[in-house]
């Protein structure tokens, strides 16, 4: 993989992909082993008869259901069952589960976002400008047509300098992490994904 | 009235019910959610690499040597056989390995290069644009040197980290923001949604309501601390 960037040959090419389509094929093999720990872990509750069986049914059915429909039926036309589960069941679940957490975000800030410090006063004032930016009430008690561009122009320059610099450095800081642990794996010198310690 | 509106608004207010309490309507819902998204992605496994990866190009293209792929996966489930167990870190050990010769290449070369390049900014022409350089360069700086611990922050080193934790902290409250306006934009969405048809919303608000009251009468979730 990384001789493909130091080597611009063309039958290096070909082995470097065929090596990225075997890795594709067995990490799709790997969904196939979750739903064989999920049918597992759930088929042991129904066993159990523990009170949340019906819950575990629920899921096996939908999760084999579903599968069933996307394997062997069309999955792409827009009138097949599988899309109409997708929208039907799948769409709406997934946006209100990350609007649920709106709510519990706003609670969690409500008590996190004491002004006790410097750092916590910036926090606190960088997330209020960036949410009035963000809404038209912002814009209407301190318009874009006003001095440094209102709330909008102040959003804006927060999102572009010190939220830039911040989201920069831990990026860059990722980067080299993931660097270097790719390096040790290389190497040998890391072994716990294997589940052989260090 | 179309069934897939009834069954969608009674998804959404039975996941919304949590705000009550944990309850079954939202165990139902959530349990269902797991089931189908691993559903749907074994299924996008199977249509978007599997079938066309390995089935069709072994069994139309002829290209034998994917059956390879195919064995190697098989070996993950080995994991279940104590005896043979070992074999499924064979397919493991080639995912991690692949991925971390990606990564090293990825993360230096689009992440690491690219960010350094962007940083290089003029500061001194521009009037207020270059103020505002400026600050970005000596907060990426000051941030970085923050994350650099190879020596204690004291001193000179102490001063600067601590400005790189300022730039961090007004760095994590945008974000911080700008989540949270997502999540409420998401919010709006779907309470737009259910208002495209208050008289199924209505049913079903009062439908979850007495199924809640009732549910609570018989002592459900009187083990939970209201929050």
């Amino acid at each position: 993989m990384i001789g493909d960037f130091f080597i611009p040959h063309a039958a290096f090419s070909r082995v470097v992909q065929e090596i990225q389509q075997w890795g594709l094929i067995v990490v799709s093999f790997t969904y196939l082993l979750g739903v064989v720990n999920i049918l597992q872990v759930h088929s042991a509750k129904v066993q159990r008869r523990s009170p949340e069986a019906p819950y575990s049914i629920v899921l096996v059915v939908s999760l084999l259901g579903m599968a069933c429909l996307g394997i062997f039926h069309d999955h792409k036309s827009a009138d097949s069952p599988f899309i109409w589960l997708y929208n039907t069941v799948y769409d709406p679940l997934s946006a209100t589960m990350f609007a649920l957490l709106a709510f519990f975000i706003t609670s969690a800030a409500y008590r996190a976002f004491r002004a006790r410090s410097t750092e916590a006063v910036l926090l606190l004032s960088a997330a209020i400008l960036v949410m009035l930016g963000q809404v038209p009430v912002g814009a209407a008690i301190w318009g874009p047509d006003s001095f440094l561009g209102g709330f909008p122009g102040v959003k804006d320059w927060i999102m572009d300098v010190p939220n830039l610099a911040g989201k920069r450095a831990v990026l860059m800081g990722a980067a080299l992490g993931a660097i270097s642990t790719g390096l040790r794996i290389i190497l040998g010198l890391e072994r716990a994904h294997l589940g052989g310690g260090n | 009235m179309d069934v897939q509106v009834w069954i969608s608004y009674a998804l959404t207010l039975f996941i919304l019910s949590f705000l009550y309490k944990d309850n079954p309507l939202y165990k139902l819902a959530e349990h269902l959610f797991v089931g189908i998204s691993a559903g749907y992605y074994i299924a996008l496994a199977y249509q978007e690499t599997i079938r066309p990866n390995l089935w069709e190009a072994v069994v139309t293209d002829g290209h034998y040597w994917r059956i390879g792929a195919f064995l190697l996966s098989i070996l993950m489930f080995t994991r279940y056989a104590p005896k043979v167990a070992w074999l499924s870190r064979w397919p493991l050990a080639f995912v991690v390995g692949m991925y971390a010769g990606i990564n090293v290449i990825a993360f230096g070369s689009g992440d690491l290069i690219i960010q350094l390049q962007s940083t290089m900014l003029d500061f001194l022409h521009g009037g207020m644009g270059a103020i505002s350089n400026l600050l970005l360069i000596v907060g990426l700086a000051s941030s970085l040197l923050y994350f650099y611990f190879s020596r204690e922050h004291t001193g000179a080193l102490g001063v600067v980290s601590r400005i790189g934790v300022w730039f961090l902290m007004v760095s994590f409250g945008a974000s911080f923001g700008y989540t949270v306006m997502s999540r409420i934009s998401l919010a709006i969405g779907r309470t737009r949604d259910l208002m495209l048809h208050p008289l199924v919303t209505a049913a079903l608000i009062v439908a979850v309501t007495v199924g809640l009251f009732v549910w609570s009468r018989r002592g459900g979730g009187a083990d939970q601390e209201i929050t």
